[in-house]
């Protein structure tokens, strides 16, 4: 820029427009800036924002639906679902849903978890075997597995036993996915070493394979709560005598909108309560397991 | 040579079938290594150099010929003698000593035995404090130390060295060419090195063995007769500048032969 605009030494002719030159250097001016600064709310502030929009949603409604802004036949108001709350926990049979949904969950979460571990370790024993049954997993896998949830709950009946098929159904395939992922991400430089000092199949898996994929395994575990409970729900859904899904489908089809919200929100706050369990969980596993 | 061979690799070659024929990583390759010797090979890349230690570890079958340790037939045996990549490859979830008895425990050494013998090891040579410190918190140098020390109480006679101070940078590797050399006056091992570093082959061995590529062989033994114990200026004296600039010679003519380009 600044050669340009240099007269000519015979200075003949001038530059038409002065450019904006600042100094001897000839450096054209540059805006001034500073580095944006980001500012913190204290940590009060954050939560009384959060808290005033929960209230300010609730207080909207409850003001919406009784001056017929919000239809409350379908979409219900916060005093009705508090009330419901109230009796669903003093006469209704809560605790006994709740403790049905949590225990298919769980044991879903367990047995889907565990196996598909093990599944997704035992790839490592045999190329062979791992090659064959792949397709068969990743077809499991694409499978919409709530699908057929139906066909699960005729073959396992309406009790405990189908939701914990649903929840294992859909934990396993994630969990052997990881585990199998874990076992090829094995550097084959310790198998190497392994073998080197003499050690035989076994002794690696044990020694190498198991707690190189433990991280990996670990960090489905979340995800998986997740997903057991969503099979329970969806099993509960179809048939069931017990548990929240239940509550929520018995409710939805009696028009009891109230109950089904109060039903949605017990179900959030397991949820909830149980992924921060299985968080607890994965941090203490974590520290046995130095990655 | 007084001492007897300990470890002798007799006409190996070692073929991996190729697109176009098959192709030969090495080529009758034969070396006698007498006991307690510290020898070295070096190379371009590609010379087979890792191919041989794989063989000898038992990692590889050969196509062809036999590896003998003290005389015996131990082709295609694992757990026979040492083996130190250049990766160190300690467990992250082990602590520095339970990396370190790693060979002891598949030997079917109790732990508590093991920990016994290692402990007073570690601390002789550099890594005292550090016993119960996950590798993850450990320096490159020491994390390599842990490695040469895994290897050396894995207690066979021989040693393989691929490299291992090859990811180092060059201050920490000068002293742990030193702190191997006192390892192996103390321990009496029969030490094969890797590398590709000629200075660092001449400094370390009494013999130095030069490879070519295609095929992978032995172009040429070099004895090296430097005064031990080896200090670092020795490396400044003719002797040692003769040696090294013969290497570098053979390695240059090795890479500018045009028949082995077009093999």
């Amino acid at each position: 820029m600044a050669i340009e605009h240099t007269p000519p030494a015979n200075g003949l002719f001038k530059p038409a427009t002065t450019p904006r030159f600042e100094g001897s250097a000839g450096k054209p001016i540059r805006a001034v800036r500073r580095l944006p600064v980001r500012r913190d709310w204290p940590a009060g502030a954050v939560l009384a924002v959060q808290v005033g929009i929960l209230v300010g949603i609730v207080a909207l409604w409850e003001t919406g639906a009784d001056t017929g802004f919000v239809d409350a036949f379908f979409w219900s108001k916060p005093s009705a679902i508090y009330a419901t709350l109230r009796t669903f926990f003093a006469e209704g049979d809560a605790w006994a849903d709740i403790w049905f949904t949590f225990r298919s969950t769980i044991l879903g979460f367990l047995l889907g978890t565990t196996a598909g571990s093990l599944l997704g370790l035992s790839f490592w024993w045999s190329r062979n075997y791992a090659a064959i049954v792949q397709p068969y997993i990743i077809c499991f896998e694409s499978l919409p597995k709530l699908a057929l949830a139906p066909l699960v709950v005729l073959v396992f009946g309406i009790g405990l036993v189908s939701k914990i098929a649903i929840a294992t159904a859909l934990t396993i395939v994630v969990s052997t996915l990881t585990a199998y992922a874990g076992v090829k991400a094995i550097d084959p430089d310790g198998e190497r070493l392994f073998y080197s000092l003499g050690a035989t199949r076994l002794q690696v898996f044990r020694k190498l394979v198991i707690p190189a994929c433990l991280p990996w395994i670990i960090s489905v575990l979340r995800v998986n709560i997740g997903l057991a409970l969503t099979g329970a729900v969806v099993g509960e859904f179809i048939a069931s005598q017990h548990g929240l899904g239940r509550a929520i489908l018995y409710a939805g089809q009696t028009y009891d909108i109230a109950l089904v919200w109060v039903a949605v929100l017990v179900l959030s706050t397991l949820s909830v309560l149980m992924y921060i369990a299985v968080g607890l969980l994965e941090r203490l596993l974590r520290k046995g397991v130095h990655q | 040579m007084a001492s007897p061979t300990k470890l002798r690799i007799d006409d190996v070659s070692m073929r991996f079938p190729a697109p176009a024929g098959a192709f030969e990583a090495l080529a009758h390759v034969s070396l006698a290594v007498p006991a307690g010797r510290f020898v070295s090979l070096i190379g371009p890349s590609g010379c087979g150099k890792s191919t041989i230690f794989n063989i000898v570890a038992g990692l590889q079958e050969p196509s062809a010929g036999r590896v003998l340790i003290d005389g015996v037939d131990a082709t295609g045996t694992i757990g026979r003698v040492g083996y130190m990549l250049q990766k160190d490859l300690l467990l992250p979830w082990r602590t520095l000593i339970d990396n370190i008895i790693l060979g002891m425990e598949i030997q079917g050494v109790p732990l508590r035995a093991a920990r016994d013998k290692a402990l007073p090891l570690l601390r002789r040579y550099g890594l005292g404090g550090f016993e119960h410190a996950y590798p993850s918190t450990l320096s490159g140098g020491m994390r390599q130390r842990a490695a040469l020390l895994r290897t050396l109480l894995f207690d066979t006679d021989v040693i393989l060295l691929d490299e291992p101070f090859g990811a180092l940078d060059a201050q920490t590797k000068l002293q742990m060419q030193e702190w191997l050399l006192a390892l192996w006056s103390d321990f009496a091992k029969t030490v094969v090195f890797v590398t590709h570093d000629v200075e660092e082959a001449i400094f370390l061995s009494d013999e130095v063995h030069v490879m070519g590529t295609r095929p992978g062989r032995l172009i040429e033994t070099l004895a090296v007769d430097l005064p031990r114990p080896r200090l670092r200026a020795c490396t400044a004296t003719p002797a040692f500048m003769a040696m090294k600039e013969r290497c570098l010679e053979l390695l240059r003519a090795d890479l500018s032969a045009p028949d082995a380009r077009a093999a």
